[in-house]
């Protein structure tokens, strides 16, 4: 459950970004956030992936304060939460395999879990076959769902992510939708910022929408 | 908290310790690895270290040199008794036999009055003023030699201030001021290594620490992506401090082969000298105990520049306020 209780997030050098935003996710909940550039959507989901603090107020994960998290909590709240964004954030050197198993080596699996969970992961985004690939060599769309893979693969119960659909076409997009929309069926719960309102219109789930960092629509 | 913040893979004890064993091992691969991707850099900047640590420990090789010499004074230290005026060459030998009797004695020379005098006139310089004397003032002198076993300055003195008491003895010269100063100039030496030690720890430290600074901006993007996965801040301070420790130990090497190669090269020189003064003096390498305290100083010194500069790093990935 994602709980967020009168949150404001106030930056020095360009004045609040978030102001009182309150709304609470249930858990296996699947809902969009939308709003303009600018509007505090990447903030938002920087507080709950606990790369920010807030200002004020408080983000409660399962009933967590997570602001009061000790800093060596922050890693293993990490890998409560699977984060995928716009520019995939993949690390070119290494191969499609090495980047999804990046969570579960920082997780200190062991090599016959770490490959069994990848393929489970890469087979997930249909991508099985690409993984001694590197990133470069893929098509967007294809990145994408390497890094929603590196998302999924420690089976996070919570995923966020920050307009992935932002570099692609509407065909590409909607295959990415379709992903999260599995994701969902199993239980996890997403919070997708996006600007996609075509595709998000005709999908029956919540929308939060801010508007200069506020609430505006539920 | 429990929930949100606990592994969610439950292990044995075998399999957590295989993986920690695999983290260690990956790390340390990896950062070796790395090395070779830039091979003039790193040569580099191992020949800096070598080069800086090379400095101390031949300082630290010369004083234990120079100590060992100290020690192999071989008899060129010798005690001059000063016999009374009244007492005569006859009377002299008796006591040189009674001296030569004692066993921390290895032997006595007899200096005649004459031949203290002829020694004193090629020396001195005085030859036409002694001529004016009417008879020779010098008294008789022995020339003791002590035992090779006595090494130490106050076994010589002991065996200085214990033949004084002898009667028809007037005074006694040990000739201990050379040892006296050369121990002082050891000692100074040894004050010296420390300071020089010290200052040259910083700078390897430094040079270690740029280097790492330079990696861990190179792979800002990879920290950033471990950093965002749920790596623990030890997980991705792991790979640099195995570098810092690879640059410590190839650096300490390097020092290890420098030092032991100048001394190789003294080696000749340092004999022959020491033919010519008919001494057994032989020129001290580095002990295993010296090159133990040089490699571990050296992965210690790698280890923590790594260590400052990533600190740092991590500090910035801090969620911010």
């Amino acid at each position: 459950m994602i709980q967020f209780d009168r949150v404001t997030k106030r930056y020095p050098e360009r004045g609040e970004a978030l102001r009182e935003v309150s709304f609470t996710l249930a858990n296996g909940d699947m809902a969009f956030l939308t709003g303009h550039s600018g509007a505090g959507k990447s903030t938002l989901l920087r507080l709950i992936g606990l790369f920010e603090r807030p200002t004020r107020g408080q983000v409660l994960i399962n009933g967590v304060n997570i602001n009061t998290l000790p800093i060596n909590k922050i890693p293993l709240y990490r890998r409560y939460v699977g984060m995928v964004f716009q520019d995939h954030r993949l690390l070119p050197e290494r191969s499609v395999f090495d980047n999804v198993a990046l969570p579960l080596i920082a997780a200190g699996l062991t090599r016959r879990e770490i490959e069994k969970r990848v393929r489970a992961a890469l087979d997930q985004v249909g991508l099985l076959q690409l993984e001694c690939a590197a990133p470069i060599t893929l098509s967007c769309g294809e990145q994408q769902r390497v890094g929603i893979a590196r998302a999924v693969v420690a089976r996070p119960p919570i995923i966020l992510a920050d307009e992935p659909t932002g570099n692609l076409d509407p065909e590409l997009s909607r295959e990415i939708f379709a992903l999260f929309e599995r994701f969902h069926g199993v239980g996890v719960t997403l919070l997708i910022a996006t600007h996609n309102l075509d595709i998000i219109h005709t999908l029956p789930y919540r929308t939060l929408r801010l508007q200069q960092g506020v609430l505006a629509d539920d | 908290m429990a929930t949100i913040t606990t592994r969610h893979t439950a292990r044995s004890l075998k399999q957590r310790l295989y993986a920690w064993l695999t983290c260690h091992v990956n790390a340390a691969s990896d950062s070796v690895q790395q090395l070779w991707v830039t091979p003039f850099a790193t040569a580099l900047t191992i020949a800096a270290i070598a080069i800086a640590l090379a400095l101390p420990t031949a300082l630290h090789v010369f004083t234990i040199n120079l100590k060992e010499l100290g020690g192999h004074w071989e008899g060129a230290a010798a005690i001059s008794l000063f016999l009374l005026p009244h007492i005569d060459e006859q009377q002299a030998d008796k006591l040189a036999n009674e001296l030569r009797q004692r066993t921390d004695v290895a032997h006595v020379e007899i200096i005649s009055r004459q031949a203290g005098l002829a020694e004193f006139r090629s020396y001195s310089g005085l030859g036409a003023a002694l001529d004016q004397l009417t008879e020779n003032p010098l008294p008789v002198v022995l020339a003791l030699y002590p035992t090779s076993y006595i090494s130490d300055l106050t076994e010589l003195e002991q065996l200085s201030a214990s033949v004084a008491q002898l009667p028809g003895i007037d005074f006694v010269r040990l000739d201990t001021e050379w040892i006296q100063r050369l121990q002082a100039v050891i000692k100074l030496l040894q004050q010296g290594l420390w300071l020089l030690s010290a200052a040259l720890a910083i700078g390897v430290l430094l040079v270690i620490g740029n280097t790492i600074r330079l990696e861990v901006e190179n792979r800002r993007n990879e920290i950033e992506v471990m950093d965002l996965v749920g790596a623990t801040a030890s997980f991705i301070r792991r790979p640099f401090l195995y570098s810092g420790a690879w640059y410590g130990l190839f650096g300490g090497s390097g020092a290890w082969v420098l030092v032991n190669f100048m001394a190789w090269q003294l080696q000749t020189p340092v004999d022959r000298i020491a033919r010519l003064y008919h001494s057994h003096f032989q020129l001290l390498g580095l002990d295993w105990i010296a090159t133990c305290i040089l490699m571990i100083g050296a992965i210690a010194l790698g280890i923590a520049g790594s260590w400052l500069v990533v600190a740092q790093r991590l500090n910035q990935l801090q969620p911010s306020r």
